[in-house]
């Protein structure tokens, strides 16, 4: 039985699988990368909700400030951003957790599934930001 | 007598903690389903308001409390995710392990200092 080596155990030559680079993209496979990239992102986004949130507890003048920036065309696409991966994450949260029970794992089911994670997610940002503007009143 | 590596599967298995890391993956999953649309339901709400109506309803027991689930959910989660992403792609344990710590430092860093301002806004002057 081989032993696996934690510790630097790339010396002897194992031959490579095919990775990303060999196969055409499919959506089942854009979506699994995408699972690992909006997570990624969401982790690096709580730096915004924490700032928003101490903004908030430290008072009227810098919560203004903060509210100014966030107000910006860059931070606005910042924004739409990160609630698209927020709303796409949890979709394909769902998507992962109707896997769990075994059910969904049929190829044709899993491409379904797969746009209806991308289709929902962009519907449901649209919605997000479609349900601010109207309760601003600049819709 | 035969040995295998079966014996490093059995109960909790080599990591010694079993099926834990994927259960608190899920549970905070399931937790996160049912508190990031009331948190998304609330910033929608808040999109008109000024200065003292946020702190307001930031200050509401069941927004605080909605707040601090949230936080202790989705932090928890992301710990976990992140923690698989860097044993899937980082080996050497001197960086593997560095990076490990970082990321509970991380999310426990990240959920202080939003408790503490949702604490702030609850009972603060």
């Amino acid at each position: 039985m081989s032993k696996a080596k934690s510790e630097g155990g790339g010396h002897c030559e194992r031959p490579l699988s095919p990775h990303l680079q060999i196969y055409a993209p499919l959506i089942n496979m854009v979506m699994s990368i995408l699972h690992r990239l909006t997570g990624a992102a969401l982790y690096a986004g709580t730096l915004l909700l924490a700032w928003w949130l101490i903004a908030a507890a430290t008072g009227p003048e810098y919560y203004r400030l903060v509210q100014g920036l966030l107000a910006t065309w860059p931070m606005k696409v910042v924004l739409v951003g990160y609630t698209w991966a927020l709303l796409h994450h949890m979709l394909g949260g769902m998507r992962h957790l109707l896997w769990d029970t075994g059910r969904g794992l049929q190829l044709h089911q899993v491409d379904m599934l797969s746009w209806l994670t991308l289709g929902g997610s962009i519907a449901l940002t649209a919605l997000f930001w479609l349900g601010h503007y109207a309760v601003r009143g600049a819709l | 007598m035969m040995r295998t590596p079966l014996k490093t599967v059995r109960r909790l298995g080599s990591a010694k903690e079993g099926s834990d890391h994927f259960w608190r993956q899920r549970l905070t999953a399931v937790a996160n389903l049912i508190l990031i649309p009331l948190l998304l339901l609330l910033i929608v709400g808040m999109s008109s308001a000024d200065y003292s109506e946020v702190r307001r309803s930031l200050a509401h027991p069941v927004v605080a409390v909605v707040l601090v689930l949230t936080l202790l959910a989705s932090l928890t989660h992301m710990r976990l995710g992140m923690q698989t992403i860097i044993e899937d792609y980082v080996h050497r344990d001197r960086h593997k392990v560095p990076l490990l710590m970082l990321n509970t430092f991380f999310a426990v860093f990240i959920g202080a200092i939003c408790i503490w301002a949702v604490l702030k806004l609850s009972f603060g002057a």
